[in-house]
């Protein structure tokens, strides 16, 4: 590590109403590494990576670049000083072409040709000591998700970003993109360039950086050489109490299976095909884990067996009944009836109503049941005795449940919602993202409450985008790659290459292969 | 030969009643294209057409008028954009409050300054655009086939329409050719990206803003002191919606919304050219019927064949930093 600083902040602070969202971070970056910042969700990382990046005015202390105090009003000024932004979400205009893109805001003309040319000229350069081979004149809709992170950092160094800052950069890659992202992040160190790189997964701290700050509540809890920590130092470091990953499970006999899908074909709302001859079953006792690159039909197939969406071939049987086939849906009530939980893949569209109190939260979907209504009139006082129940056994933070469910934390919303999908003792749950958004000290909650069920007897369907989630709690692990099941293997057997390369679409008989090359 | 006549003369009108629309549509089309839905194109293009009549019939020029129609279309479209892009109000509620606002006051103040219920003094030749006829249109008249497509397709139409023959590829041109079109193009669809880019998102609205001012303008002038000769009330009769729904069918984009425009505008034309006629067969249709025919081909060509279209991502919805 150099002797100047790329980037140093000196006890800033910012706060929003009551929140300290940053307490006096001091933070140092040596020109030329690769900096790791690591947090749960909510500790702080985006608000200090905003005010690197002149999104936010910091309410006190000081932001120095290459030596040099800054004070940032907006990006522009920070990408004048060379600090450039990769976000979690692509700031990509998607009808554009990537060239577009990548001169939005830069053009070196005021007519367009001309500046597409001159940008074009300039990127060769670039993209041959970056080793980059971009389709400069596809629209970015085309485009796959890790393409698209790689137009986002051409764009950033077009326009002579020196600090990258890559926020959480592999949350939607595929382990084969993340592993193309590890070895583009390496050249850019070698090409003197510094990266600041922000994530909550421990093991890309371990593969990718020289040094590391761990963030805890707005504070720097720790600063280490990242070849003089472990992963196990820093998640406690992060948490704050030592964590425990691995998740009690008890072994289970042979079942019957409680859901099954045979040949199941569906399209999606453009009508192109989203599920292509899926067969599964998931047995009582058991946890079946769906991994797949988001996109490649697990919404889909959640729909299809909570009966939101309508199959065009194959069939579905839940306990032994035939509840959906070209000819066949079973609407959602129905299937509640019969047994069937849902836990929304995604909570505030179609799990909660966020504007909705989080009492009347607790009943959704079960409003027409006798024990919440009575010929029309909602049961007021047994819906708020039930809420209290619910808040007090699932922990729910802060324990009022008149507070509009859209308030409270992405870690206690998911809380409402699987205690009322849990209360009327359903055979089959199906679980979508369970921890998507949710802070880590709830994550280990919401696996442990999987996991007991699962004990109990119930039958567990998750569909998860985080696969260290899916090894942790499930028995079985199917892989999707466009709308197809690449693979279904015991979890003992499962391993982030072997689940990788299904993922990207190959099958159980070319990884076996080529583990015997 | 009376069919060739006929046609002529339909194409002709054509041309007439699309002028206004086309110019709207690509109000419209600026300002969806920044992020901004602009349902208040009937009430700028009333209140324009207001001002408009009431200048040139005050000051006696045309040009004066169409000054005033710039002016207050401008004005309102700032007002929309101040409701919308600052305050980041409702922008279907913002339009429609400004159609009946201008629904209400343009006659009102008709009223107040020239007492003839509600309407301005019919405006003489001088104070209005009159049509344009090319050297030798009337010579050439009589010559069979050229010389009725000259002098009555070419020739003969105010110079609002010439001008409305340049804005369109002029549009086109600004949307995908400059610097400016690019920012426009992406404000509409992503204005964080824009944002992050360094670019005011809330400065690009307002520029977009303005040009739909212009040319909602240009519409309510050629209204009023063009194709007509004075202003009266409810002139624009849903035109700012027909414009809107041409828009849509032509997917935002200028030439095909020009398309949609010179289709809406022969409807219309054809059912000025039915009213009263005995077609074969059916017998004489009803006004009232032949009135609705643009309407209805409205209603079922967005029904219906319009088939999938992405609106700009970002069209309606307020620009908020923090999200």
């Amino acid at each position: 590590m150099s002797e100047v600083l790329a980037i140093e902040t000196r006890e800033l602070s910012k706060r929003f109403g009551a929140v300290r969202a940053n307490d006096g971070i001091s933070l140092q970056v040596g020109k030329g590494t690769v900096h790791g910042i690591v947090g749960e969700n909510g500790a702080g990382k985006s608000t200090l990576l905003k005010m690197l990046f002149g999104f936010y005015t910091p309410d006190s202390g000081d932001v120095l670049v290459q030596g040099e105090h800054v004070s940032f009003v907006n990006p522009a000024d920070a990408m004048a000083r060379g600090v450039g932004m990769v976000h979690q979400h692509f700031m990509l205009v998607e009808p554009f072409t990537v060239l577009e893109n990548i001169i939005l805001g830069a053009e070196t003309s005021s007519k367009l040709d001309e500046a597409k040319e001159d940008a074009r000229k300039a990127l060769i350069e670039l993209e041959e000591k970056f080793g980059f081979d971009l389709p400069l004149d596809e629209p970015v809709e085309n485009l796959a998700v890790g393409v698209r992170q790689r137009a986002e950092i051409l764009k950033a160094l077009y326009k002579g970003a020196e600090i990258l800052i890559l926020d959480e950069p592999t949350a939607v890659l595929t382990p084969q993109e993340c592993e193309q992202l590890f070895e583009l992040v390496k050249l850019l160190r070698e090409q003197g360039k510094t990266v600041l790189f922000v994530t909550h997964k421990l093991h890309e701290i371990m593969a990718t950086t020289d040094d590391v700050t761990v963030i805890r509540a707005g504070k720097v809890v720790a600063r280490r050489k990242t070849s003089e920590t472990s992963c196990e130092e820093l998640a406690e470091l992060m948490v704050g109490a030592k964590v425990v990953r691995e998740v009690a499970r008890e072994s289970h006999g042979a079942t019957a299976a409680r859901l099954s899908l045979h040949q199941v074909n569906a399209c999606n709302d453009q009508g192109h095909a989203a599920l292509k001859n899926v067969s599964l079953d998931v047995h009582d006792g058991e946890v079946l884990g769906i991994a797949g690159v988001a996109g490649n039909g697990q919404t889909e197939l959640l729909e299809v067996v909570t009966g939101l969406r309508g199959i065009a071939s194959g069939s579905i049987s839940f306990s032994g009944d035939v509840v959906a086939t070209d000819s066949i849906t079973t609407d959602p009530i129905t299937l509640r009836r019969m047994g069937m939980a849902h836990v929304a893949e995604d909570r505030l569209k179609t799990g909660v109503v966020e504007s909705m109190s989080a009492k009347e939260n607790i009943i959704l979907g079960y409003q027409r049941e006798p024990d919440f209504v009575s010929r029309g009139v909602l049961k007021l006082k047994h819906i708020a005795q039930k809420a209290a129940d619910y808040f007090e056994s699932q922990d729910v933070r802060p324990r009022n449940p008149n507070l509009e469910i859209g308030s409270f934390s992405g870690g206690n919303q998911q809380k409402v919602v699987i205690a009322r999908e849990i209360a009327r003792d359903p055979q089959l749950m199906v679980i979508g993202q369970p921890t998507r958004g949710v802070d880590i000290g709830a994550v280990t909650k919401i696996h442990d409450q999987i996991t007991e069920l699962r004990n109990a007897g119930k039958a567990m369907l998750v569909v998860s985008a985080d696969l260290d989630e899916l090894l942790a709690i499930s028995d079985r692990i199917a892989v999707m790659c466009e709308g197809e099941i690449t693979g279904v293997l015991p979890v003992e057997d499962a391993d982030e290459k072997t689940l990788g390369l299904l993922m990207a679409g190959g099958s159980l008989d070319n990884v076996t292969a080529k583990e015997e090359e | 030969m009376e069919f060739f006549a006929d046609l002529v003369l339909l194409t002709d009108s054509t041309f007439r009643i699309a002028t206004p629309l086309v110019l709207t549509a690509l109000a419209g089309l600026v300002c969806e294209r920044g992020g901004v839905v602009d349902i208040g194109l009937e009430g700028k293009m009333l209140a324009s057409a207001f001002a408009a009549a009431a200048s040139a019939a005050v000051t006696g020029s045309p040009w004066a008028g169409m000054a005033a129609g710039i002016g207050a279309s401008i004005l309102l479209a700032l007002l929309h954009g101040y409701v919308s892009i600052s305050q980041r109000g409702n922008q279907i509620v913002s339009g429609m409050a400004i159609n009946i606002a201008v629904a209400g006051l343009a006659p009102t103040l008709a009223n107040f300054w020239f007492q003839k219920g509600g309407q301005t003094p019919l405006l003489g030749d001088e104070a209005r655009f009159s049509t344009i006829t090319f050297p030798f249109a009337e010579s050439l008249a009589d010559v069979p086939v050229i010389g009725a497509l000259y002098s009555e397709i070419l020739s003969g139409h105010n110079i609002i329409t010439y001008m409305t023959i340049v804005i369109v590829p002029l549009v086109a041109w600004m949307l995908y050719k400059t610097r400016f079109g690019l920012r426009l193009r992406a404000v509409g669809e992503n204005p964080e990206a824009v944002d992050t880019a360094g670019i005011s998102v809330t400065l690009l609205r307002y520029q977009a803003m303005v040009i739909a001012g212009v040319l909602c303008g240009l519409a309510g002038t050629v209204l009023s002191t063009g194709l007509g000769a004075g202003f009266i009330r409810d002139m624009s009769a849903g035109k700012g919606y027909l414009a809107l729904a041409a828009m849509i069918f032509g997917k935002w984009k200028p030439v095909p919304t020009l398309l949609a425009c010179l289709l809406f505008g022969f409807v219309d034309a054809l059912q000025g050219r039915l009213q009263g006629v005995a077609l074969p067969l059916i017998g004489e249709i009803p006004v009232q019927f032949t009135i609705m025919l643009p309407y209805v081909l409205t209603v079922i060509i967005l029904a219906g064949f319009v088939g999938k279209i992405q609106a700009p991502r970002a069209s309606g919805i307020p620009y908020e930093k923090d999200h």
